[in-house]
């Protein structure tokens, strides 16, 4: 048979062309469940890590529910939404309009105290970048941080990834007396600034990426955080109010004994 | 006929495995693959999952293309040649995924590149086009083998000076170095030194190998 017929060559192509598709589809379709939980893992591995918990993927699978209380989704108003956090695709989100969006924020118990941890994701140099960022109860404090990234240039911004970047976040503030400021990563040094952070040298529009980032995502949730301070005053100012009366009470006792 | 009667290990056949290891290897001698080769040395371990996977990817690849040698129309032989590289590498890449996700994703996109690893085209359109299966196996075992060597060699310099680790166990930390005022050297990580570190190989592989100097 000749094989340089036109026809032997566009029936061979077609024929190749199906098995190959055959093949590799099955294969795809075959291990997805495998894949999948594999990035179901690798993101509580990071959820956790931002609160500053770190497992290993197979340990932060069975702990996560150990550690995190709460998924909620709230819209821009600040409203709880129904759903859960964990089943928001922040990539699909963000294409979307403020006001359509939904704001998945998890919410951890550790040591008794509770962790409020945003997801975050941006554009760094040459893809997106993500992260987590945990804050502290007074809704101010930064806990813990967490960045990563698809493509940016290794040993420049793809250091974003690596705790010494990571790690100064800690304690810094997003706040300055109740206006939101977020966090700057400041080329040539945060010099003991608050709400500054250490940039990479070479890495600048990466770390750019970043301050853009915690800024666009944190100033979404701020109504949320709005209605639940004002609500944690309230309780703080009944538990006051409380102590108050029982303080009363002791110190009637105390001037009975003394009358 | 003669052929077939050649025993699976004859001379003529080992000289397929022997010759890319030193004479003829792709990297240090052909220069070949070497984008590959610079990306992925800064660690031993995603270097040897690379070597790994490419060794698969070579062997079967050579066998395949050279069980279809006479059905290919050799007007599109190129492109089929591709299509079979590029199938095998998404089968490793979405294996990898599935089962050793970490190395997956620190070689990301290095593991695409496969597809495009100059010295898998050029073994499957120079050799297994002609041969039989069985010496393309060979082939592709032998360019695989010589194409993990430096990669190897080079990656466990790299890591064992840049970052004072061998697939991640602090061996200078446990030698006691560090208290001696040793440090790690940093640029050992970066790419250039891969370039100078496979520079250095192939010098030291052409002071041993006569044969590889030009006469001018």
């Amino acid at each position: 048979m000749d094989v340089n017929k036109n026809s032997y060559t566009i029936g061979f192509a077609t024929l190749m062309v199906i098995i190959v598709a055959a093949l590799l589809s099955s294969a795809a379709i075959g291990l997805k469940p495998l894949q999948s939980k594999n990035i179901e893992q690798e993101k509580k591995q990071n959820i956790l890590k931002s609160v500053g918990i770190e497992l290993d993927r197979e340990l932060a699978e069975k702990d996560y529910s150990k550690y995190i209380k709460e998924e909620l989704v709230i819209n821009h108003l600040g409203e709880i939404q129904e759903g859960s956090a964990f089943n928001v695709d922040l990539s699909k989100e963000l294409r979307k309009d403020t006001k359509d969006q939904s704001y998945p924020l998890y919410i951890a118990q550790i040591d008794g105290e509770a962790r409020y941890i945003i997801p975050l994701r941006g554009k760094g140099l040459w893809g997106p970048i993500w992260g987590f960022i945990s804050l502290e109860e007074d809704l101010n404090t930064v806990y813990a941080a967490v960045f990563d990234h698809k493509s940016e240039t290794p040993g420049l911004g793809a250091e974003i990834n690596r705790p010494f970047f990571q790690d100064p976040f800690t304690s810094k503030t997003i706040m300055e007396n109740g206006k939101f400021v977020s966090i700057v990563v400041q080329k040539g040094g945060a010099n003991g600034d608050v709400h500054k952070v250490d940039g990479i040298s070479g890495g600048t529009i990466t770390c750019d990426g970043v301050t853009d980032m915690i800024e666009e995502r944190l100033s979404k949730y701020l109504p949320y955080f709005k209605s639940i301070s004002t609500s944690m005053q309230v309780q703080k100012a009944l538990e006051i109010v409380t102590q108050d009366e029982s303080n009363d009470t002791i110190s009637n006792i105390n001037k009975r004994i003394i009358d | 006929m003669s052929d077939k009667k050649e025993a699976l290990f004859s001379k003529k056949n080992l000289k397929l495995i022997k010759d890319p290891l030193d004479d003829n290897n792709p990297i240090t001698v052909q220069v070949l693959g070497i984008c590959s080769a610079l990306a992925i040395t800064v660690q031993l371990k995603p270097a040897v999952v690379m070597a790994l996977s490419t060794f698969f990817v070579m062997c079967t690849a050579n066998v395949v293309v050279s069980l279809m040698r006479n059905m290919i129309p050799s007007r599109i032989r190129i492109i089929i040649q591709l299509v079979v590289i590029a199938t095998l590498v998404i089968l490793v890449d979405q294996t990898l995924k599935a089962f050793v996700y970490d190395v997956s994703k620190e070689l990301s996109v290095f593991v695409g590149l496969i597809i495009t690893n100059c010295i898998i085209m050029g073994r499957l359109e120079a050799f297994a086009l002609a041969n039989k299966p069985w010496k393309s196996f060979m082939d592709g075992f032998g360019n695989s083998l010589g194409y993990a060597l430096p990669l190897i060699v080079v990656a466990f310099f790299r890591e064992l000076l840049g970052a004072g680790t061998l697939f991640g166990y602090p061996v200078i930390e446990k030698l006691g170095l560090y208290e001696l005022g040793y440090e790690n050297n940093g640029m050992m990580i970066l790419p250039p030194m891969a370039l100078v570190t496979c520079g250095v190989y192939i010098w030291i592989q052409r002071m041993r190998n006569k044969k590889l100097i030009e006469e001018n």
